[in-house]
């Protein structure tokens, strides 16, 4: 069973602050993690390779130096090995340029009968890199999975669609996009296994060792432009309404009379 | 490999305007000159920001005739014996952005016996409707979805397509992209036309920033659209739309992915979340007593539906297809009343959208009510019946 996990560093959204003055983000003192999504894969993974009497997980990310955490972090929660995308020419990748990088580096390290992602990214928000991976990789795709298990070469995952959910089955190679169930918690590896990660191999790759064109990587080769980012038209301050219950009640119902909501 | 991003020492005059513009902290003043570290992602913030012009973006220039791909398509998602209200929000949307480029609207309907839906696409701006109908359509499938609408795009060479960003929308939509080698913008909230190019606004970092995106060297520029965002077009009845059959070659083999169960877990036939005007949702509070029934109440009388926060659903309250947040839904109602949840970012990320938030907590330091234009400091419990009972008293109850 070998299985490829894409994890992304991502800024933890809920210390992101917004500077009043300037309305830019803070972004000093605010810690980076692995993107949960990302984790609750990781985790599936090393139950998957486990149940299938073991295997190889090889965990991918695509950052600058500093990602390097999130694979070690990936390695002591069960990975066996870490690549590394880290380029300057891989920087201002749209997801079509993620997912290219990502697929070149996946392909390069051999064959894979599942390949996992987070269903989306907490700072980009897009939930596009796993589809338009698993195309570029010619397997199909299950997104919003939350339970996912193994039927000899089949996977039967559950995908949680706008009705409810469905309980869908593919051959492998397959790629999955996981969603966290409301009952997931993350497992935080204690410093023992975080010290052996240190020794499991851990390699950087770059446009070369993908063998990629630079000129349809990173920012060339990505067909969005960012042209403006500014911070979101400011909500005006809560007015408060006051009085008893009923006063608030009659306070309200003029409002949202006025508004035409009955 | 050369970095992208280059600063020029001579005109750079060490201001330090990019530093301030630089939402992701990569820009610092070193020796009187601004110094970009790898945290930068290109964003052109500080290129914008910087009065010397001394930044430069390197991007691909690549010349291409873009002019021969023309009209704004819309990709019709249908429910349950109708087209879904979020394909008449793009319609809507896809009449102005095709007014404005002088071209024509079209919708994509897929699925099986699904003609009879044209006239209703017409009725609310499609010109024409492409129509495939093939009894393997009857159920969404990533695959056979996406084949027949990369081959559509290809031979038909639309300008932009719009996709719905529903959990269906966001599985098809980047297939699709990266099937013909497209840009896809995810999850729009702004759509507009800037120098006859489409100029896509959405939401980043939790909403905590906002982007503005253009595909500037391919075609067609498509996008994902959020629900609820953009207004309904007013139905124009008796428009006729142009129908386009398209010829559906697929068959049982370019199944990959097998349905085994379907569980609907809003009642068939009740309002989706997603689609509903109004949401009255509750957290742990509502978890207390009949704290949801209470809540029920309400919704009912202003048509809407209950939606949750995360600790409802860990405690069995709600199901998962009501949770509003970042491992849950998201929503974007007209109004948004939300009693006894705290307003932690997972859960606000889900209803930053909405128009109109009320929100009611016991909690005077409660973050919900900076994301909320009404607050009220009290208990849902005498305050969510109160209201229900004057909105039941003032409709002549
Ligand atoms: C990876 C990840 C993903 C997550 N995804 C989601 C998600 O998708 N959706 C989500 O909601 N959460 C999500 N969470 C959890 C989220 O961070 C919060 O824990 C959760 O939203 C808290 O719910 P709450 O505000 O209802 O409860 P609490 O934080 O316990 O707050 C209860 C609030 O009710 C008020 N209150 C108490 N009694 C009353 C009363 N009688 N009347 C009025 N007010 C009262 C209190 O003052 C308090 O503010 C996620 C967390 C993680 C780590
Ligand atoms: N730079 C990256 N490196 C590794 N995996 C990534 C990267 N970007 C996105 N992914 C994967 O794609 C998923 C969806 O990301 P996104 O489409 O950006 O929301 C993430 O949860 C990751 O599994």
């Amino acid at each position: 069973m070998r299985i490829a996990v894409c994890v992304k560093q991502v800024p933890d959204t809920t210390e992101v602050k917004v500077d009043p003055r300037t309305g830019t983000l803070i972004r000093e003192g605010v810690p980076s993690i692995i993107n949960p999504f990302d984790q609750y894969a990781v985790e599936e993974a090393v139950r998957l390779r486990d149940a299938a009497g073991g295997g190889e997980i090889v965990a991918i990310s695509m950052g600058p130096p500093q990602a390097r955490s999130v694979l070690i972090h990936s390695l002591a929660l069960g990975a066996d090995r870490g690549i590394l995308l880290s380029d300057r020419g891989f920087a201002g990748a749209d997801t079509w340029a993620t997912a290219l990088t990502l697929a070149l580096a996946i392909k390069k390290a051999g064959e894979f009968d599942l390949v996992l992602c987070g269903m989306q990214a907490i700072d980009g928000d897009t939930a596009q890199v796993g589809p338009e991976l698993a195309q570029l990789l010619g397997i199909p795709q299950i997104t919003c999975v939350d339970k996912v298990d193994l039927d000899g070469k089949k996977v039967v995952a559950r995908k949680l669609v706008d009705e409810g959910f469905e309980v869908l089955e593919a051959k492998m190679p397959v790629l999955l996009t996981f969603m966290t169930p409301s009952d997931f918690v993350p497992s935080n590896p204690p410093f023992s296994k975080i010290s052996k990660a240190q020794k499991k191999p851990l390699e950087t790759w770059g446009i070369k060792e993908v063998d990629g064109d630079p000129e349809k990587l990173g920012l060339k080769g990505s067909f969005t432009t960012v042209t403006k980012v500014y911070s979101p038209p400011r909500r005006e301050k809560a007015v408060m309404l006051e009085g008893s219950p009923e006063e608030i009640a009659r306070k309200l119902a003029d409002i949202l009379g006025k508004e035409g909501f009955f | 490999m050369a970095d992208p991003i280059q600063v020029d020492l001579e005109k750079c005059t060490g201001c330090g305007l990019c530093v301030k513009a630089c939402p992701f902290d990569a820009v610092t003043v070193v020796d009187k000159k601004a110094a970009i570290d790898e945290r930068c992602v290109l964003c052109s913030a500080c290129v914008q920001a910087c009065p010397t012009e001394a930044i430069r973006i390197e991007r691909r220039e690549v010349k291409v005739d873009l002019s021969a791909y023309r009209d704004v398509w819309v990709f019709a998602e249908v429910g349950e014996g109708c087209a879904k209200g979020v394909s008449f929000e793009l319609l809507g949307k896809a009449s102005e952005l095709a007014k404005e480029l002088k071209q024509q609207v079209c919708a994509v309907l897929l699925g099986h016996e699904v003609r009879r839906y044209a006239d209703i696409l017409a009725e609310n701006g499609a010109g024409r409707v492409f129509v495939a109908e093939h009894e393997l359509l009857a159920r969404y499938n990533t695959d056979l979805y996406s084949t027949v609408i990369s081959g559509l795009i290809m031979k038909h060479r639309p300008n932009i397509v719009l996709f719905p960003a529903t959990k269906l929308g966001r599985d098809l939509a980047p297939r699709v992209a990266a099937t013909v080698g497209l840009g896809l913008t995810a999850d729009c909230t702004g759509l507009s036309i800037h120098d006859g190019m489409l100029l896509q606004t959405r939401p980043a970092f939790g909403g905590n920033i906002m982007a503005d995106i253009l595909c500037p060297h391919t075609r067609p520029q498509m996008a994902t659209v959020r629900p609820n965002v953009m207004p309904k077009p007013v139905p124009r009845r008796g428009m006729k739309a142009g129908i386009v059959d398209v010829p559906v070659k697929i068959d049982q083999k370019s199944i990959r992915v097998h349905v085994k169960e379907q569980v609907k877990t809003c009642a068939v036939g009740g309002k989706k979340i997603e689609e509903s005007d109004v949401v009255v949702a509750g957290g742990r509070a509502a978890c207390e007593g009949d704290g949801f029934e209470v809540l029920q109440k309400l919704a009912d009388e202003l048509n809407g539906v209950v939606g949750a926060s995360r600790v409802a659903i860990d405690m069995n309250r709600k199901p998962k297809s009501v949770q509003v947040g970042q491992s849950g839904i998201t929503v974007s109602p007209k109004l948004y009343v939300v009693c006894g949840v705290s307003g932690a970012i997972q859960h606000t990320v889900g209803m930053r959208g909405s128009k109109l938030v009320v929100a009611v907590n016991t909690d005077p330091g409660a973050t919900i009510f900076e994301f909320s234009q009404y607050g009220i400091v009290g208990d849902l419990f005498q305050v969510i019946p109160a209201l229900t009972a004057e909105i039941r008293k003032r409709k002549g109850r």
